[in-house]
């Protein structure tokens, strides 16, 4: 096969690429163009062309150098690119690898900070509503710094000369360098995960590329995704980052961040005295206020004159006991009368009278009876006297006397010869006894 | 501060509290009496919790635990 005169692609196009790293004019080539067919693929790789008015070179940064870039390379901008160019055997391309891109112009770092700060308020990352409430005293403050230097000492000092009674405890954070934004990242959540009150992020001054940390979207979002209420102090009054603009407060310098975070003991201490001042008076004058609310009363009219108070009820009292009185008297007297007629009552029903009048009746009945038996029987003695002497002058011995006889036929008084048969026999009595004879003849007139 | 000690924030809202009713001005005497004693109190727990905080307490968080710090110097955790 050595014999063979045909190369493979494959061999070929080796050959050309070993061409082209072995050129030094190909390695760190410095190149300016203008960006086109931008594409950011998920992996962080940046694929696109650079241009100008007649030729077109194509360009990949991978994701390690794209991370370097400080702003968000788009088409149409002008960029300024180190790298190499080398030969892509897979498409038989020539590429332009690119270690480094700065936006030309306008720096890269002003570039980044315009189109972060447009995004994130575009997404409302900014607004106020977002921006939390503070507690007035704080008890537990979260601090994001570095553990050195001065930005750290200065909050510290600050706190406690105006707010002692606050816990702080600093999260050691890297505030400048490649790690910085994945510390300061890092240091905000862990601090979520506690109960803090209030959070001071921030750094002391220091260049551009210093603070750019808090320049990063990483960043940013941490802040705003943060429960406990933020507080940014990054560098100088001057220097104005992204971070500034979510924190739900900003302040001038870490000195600031501190005063903002905490009350002043010298405006507490002289708040309190006032509020003694305040609480004492308002409860004089509820004093006052009573007293005179009293005084009134002790014045006034019941306290004054205060059998007025009482003298309609003895009046009602008196009334009431007089008609008591009365009431008892009448009632009494009532009883008694009550009780009077019942007893004359009783009394005229009492056995003793009918008996005593029984006894008068009885004596009299027996007076009438006496009277009546003694009338009656002289007057039946009369009658008798006067039927004695009538039947003494009626007396048939009287009349036998003068020779007059009674003829019985048996016991019956004979008046008529019609009685008698002839031959029947009868009895003749006379004044000094009687006969017995019998009938020889009748004769009637 | 016979229970339980009470927070710094929690003295001062009450306090706070107290003086705004006692503002309203028409709280009865006895209850007015009691508040400003209580008032009293408060704003003396307040005082003498910002007068004698001991020093403040500073720590640093080293590997998920509080370390104390002297802040006093540069801020270096001891």
């Amino acid at each position: 096969m050595a014999t063979d005169p045909y190369l493979s692609v494959k061999a070929l196009t080796k050959y050309i690429k070993k061409k082209f790293d072995a050129d030094p004019h190909l390695r760190d080539v410095y190149v300016k163009g203008e960006l086109s067919n931008v594409k950011i693929h998920t992996s962080g790789h940046i694929y696109f062309t650079l241009k100008d008015n007649s030729a077109r070179l194509p360009a990949v940064m991978f994701s390690a150098n794209a991370r370097t870039v400080k702003f968000k390379p788009e088409s149409g901008m002008t960029v300024l690119i180190r790298g190499d160019v080398t030969v892509y055997e897979a498409s038989g391309q020539y590429q332009l690898y690119a270690q480094s891109m700065q936006a030309d112009g306008i720096g890269d770092y002003y570039l980044a900070f315009e189109q972060l700060k447009e995004k994130l308020a575009a997404e409302g990352l900014f607004n106020a509503v977002h921006k939390k409430p503070f507690p007035r005293f704080p008890r537990k403050i979260a601090v994001v710094t570095a553990p050195t230097g001065a930005a750290v000492r200065d909050i510290c000092i600050t706190l406690h000369r105006r707010y002692p009674l606050a816990k702080i405890v600093i999260y050691p954070t890297l505030v400048q360098g490649a790690q910085a934004v994945q510390s300061i990242v890092q240091s905000i959540q862990a601090a979520n995960k506690s109960d803090y009150d209030v959070m001071i992020v921030g750094r002391g001054g220091g260049s551009i590329e210093d603070l750019w940390a808090f320049n990063e979207e990483a960043v940013a979002r941490a802040i705003f995704q943060s429960r406990i209420p933020v507080i940014s102090a990054v560098g100088h009054e001057t220097d104005t980052t992204i971070a500034d603009f979510v924190a739900d407060l900003r302040a001038a310098t870490p000195t600031a961040a501190a005063e903002l975070a905490v009350p002043s003991k010298a405006e507490l201490l002289e708040r309190l005295l006032s509020y003694q001042t305040a609480m004492y008076r308002m409860a004089s004058n509820t004093i006052t206020k009573d007293k005179t609310a009293l005084n009134r009363v002790t014045s006034s009219m019941p306290f004054a004159y205060p059998d007025r108070l009482y003298r309609p009820f003895i009046e009602r009292v008196e009334r009431a006991t007089d008609s008591l009185q009365r009431e008892v008297i009448q009632n009494y007297r009532r009883s008694r009368e009550r009780h009077a007629n019942i007893e004359k009552q009783l009394a005229s029903r009492s056995p003793i009278n009918s008996i005593k009048q029984s006894s008068v009746d009885l004596e009299h009945l027996q007076k009438r009876l006496d009277g009546l038996i003694s009338q009656s029987l002289k007057n039946r003695s009369q009658q008798l006297s006067s039927a004695m002497r009538t039947l003494d002058a009626l007396s048939p011995l009287k009349i036998m006397d003068r020779g007059y006889t009674i003829a019985y036929k048996g016991s019956q008084v004979v008046k008529s010869v019609a009685q008698i048969e002839e031959g029947e026999k009868l009895t003749i009595a006379m004044k000094d006894g009687s006969l017995s004879a019998t009938v020889t003849e009748r004769n009637a007139f | 501060m016979a229970e339980k000690e009470i927070m710094f924030n929690q003295a001062m809202e009450q306090l706070e509290e107290i003086v705004r009713q006692l503002e309203q001005g028409d709280v009865p005497l006895e209850e007015a009496l009691t508040l400003y004693q209580k008032g009293m109190e408060l704003s003396k727990v307040c005082h003498d919790k910002l007068q004698n905080a001991e020093k403040q307490l500073v720590t640093m968080m080293k590997d998920g635990k509080e370390v104390s710090v002297d802040i006093e110097t540069d801020g270096t955790a001891k």
